[in-house]
């Protein structure tokens, strides 16, 4: 267990220390959701709902996410680097953990910027909702990146991704827009971590299969 | 070490390899020639074990993580370093005495001068250097190399040849090659693809 751990410590230090480098997927994050929560502010009107204004920053990290779940594997996949650690002899799914994690790290660093621009911008944020972000990134960047992984071996990867991502982002944005502005926020947190164990579970599983042929 | 029979690869409806037979023994040296398109690569790739095939049988009685794998892409980071490089692969392989073994591999490619650089800086002989020293990285016992002398100069070439020369006793060799006379000392078997 200790081996398997060490190999996704060593993956995700590559991806960040990559991400440190060329600094190609967090700044376009960040740029994104500040970009599309100031449109939100001006697209919807002043008198209203917080429903809405919290409907629209779910939208923004939903969105946000996906931006950064596109470069996932743009390493991987333009010098066939995925070959390299199919090689190694690692478990598999280390490959699928250390990606998450790296993703997970990119998308905190885009919500502590989008989080305080919302609070600016519309309302508030409550201990609620940041707990919902934070169960929500979860269950987004364990699922993204396995679909990330399926879309990079195939032709229309910048297409499919979206296809096969926001399907099963919904039930995160239900969860999410519950937590954030239900009176018993505990039902919908639950839902949430239920989706996370399930998904990260099923995505864990699967992953080897998706990146072998 | 391998051994196919009847082994076949499709791609759709495109068939690459087909009714391949193969035995290479423990210790054996491999040479596999044909044209480009022939199917070599699809052959080394299968060996390796990135492919899956779609016909026949294949057993490589030899652990995954003792299989060395030289491609037409050196399967490193651009944006990382040599010695990031390598260091990524040999924490991969846990190689015993990694920083030693990195050390060593870089001075005899002629790359230690460069660890530090990034492997989008290099040149393709360089870069195929590196490829070398990645794929020898963890000692393995059976390598898989599709034209390893490919971007090489004299001088690496040169290397290259005292390199094999040097594995030959202890390894088993698949080497896909436009040059078999080169590999001809050392060969103890030759597959031909039309």
């Amino acid at each position: 267990m200790s081996a398997y751990f060490h190999d996704v410590a060593v993956l995700a230090r590559k991806d960040l220390r990559l991400e440190l480098r060329v600094r190609n997927t967090v700044p376009a994050m960040l740029l994104f959701v500040v970009a599309a929560l100031v449109v939100f502010h001006f697209a919807l009107p002043s008198d209203s709902s917080e429903l809405a204004a919290k409907g629209m920053l779910w939208v923004a990290i939903v969105f946000t996410a996906l931006l950064g779940l596109t470069r996932a594997f743009v390493a991987e996949r333009e010098q066939r680097l995925i070959d390299g650690l199919l090689l190694a002899p690692c478990d598999r799914s280390a490959i699928w953990l250390a990606k998450t994690v790296a993703m997970l790290g990119f998308l905190v660093l885009a919500e502590i910027v989008a989080l305080p621009a919302f609070a600016l911008f519309f309302s508030g944020i409550d201990g609620a909702t940041v707990a919902g972000v934070a169960l929500a990134d979860l269950g987004i960047c364990a699922v993204g990146t396995v679909l990330a992984a399926m879309a990079v071996a195939g032709r229309a990867r910048e297409l499919l991704l979206p296809l096969l991502f926001l399907p099963l982002a919904i039930p995160i944005v239900v969860g999410g827009v519950g937590a954030s502005v239900a009176g018993e926020s505990g039902r919908y947190l639950g839902f949430l971590a239920l989706y996370d164990a399930v998904f990260a579970i099923i995505s864990w599983a699967s992953f080897e299969y998706v990146v072998t042929e | 070490m391998i051994h196919a029979r009847g082994l076949g690869r499709r791609f759709g409806e495109k068939r690459v390899l087909d009714g391949v037979d193969l035995d290479l023994p423990r210790g054996g040296f491999m040479v596999v020639t044909g044209p480009n398109g022939s199917g070599k690569t699809t052959l080394l790739r299968l060996v390796a074990g990135l492919l899956v095939p779609t016909a026949g049988e294949l057993h490589v009685d030899v652990a995954r993580e003792r299989v060395g794998f030289l491609g037409h892409e050196p399967l490193v980071y651009r944006e990382l370093t040599a010695l990031e490089n390598l260091d990524l692969y040999g924490r991969l392989y846990r190689v015993p005495e990694r920083r030693e073994r990195i050390g060593m591999l870089l001075e005899r490619f002629g790359l230690w001068g460069a660890r530090n650089e990034r492997a989008d800086s290099f040149s393709r002989g360089m870069l195929q250097r590196l490829a070398l020293c990645r794929t020898l990285l963890h000692d393995p016992d059976l390598l898989v190399l599709d034209e390893p002398f490919s971007s090489l100069d004299d001088e690496g070439a040169a290397l290259l040849d005292r390199e094999l020369a040097g594995l030959r006793r202890r390894a088993t060799f698949l080497v896909a090659t436009h040059d078999p006379e080169r590999l001809a000392p050392l060969a103890t078997a030759r597959l031909g693809f039309a």
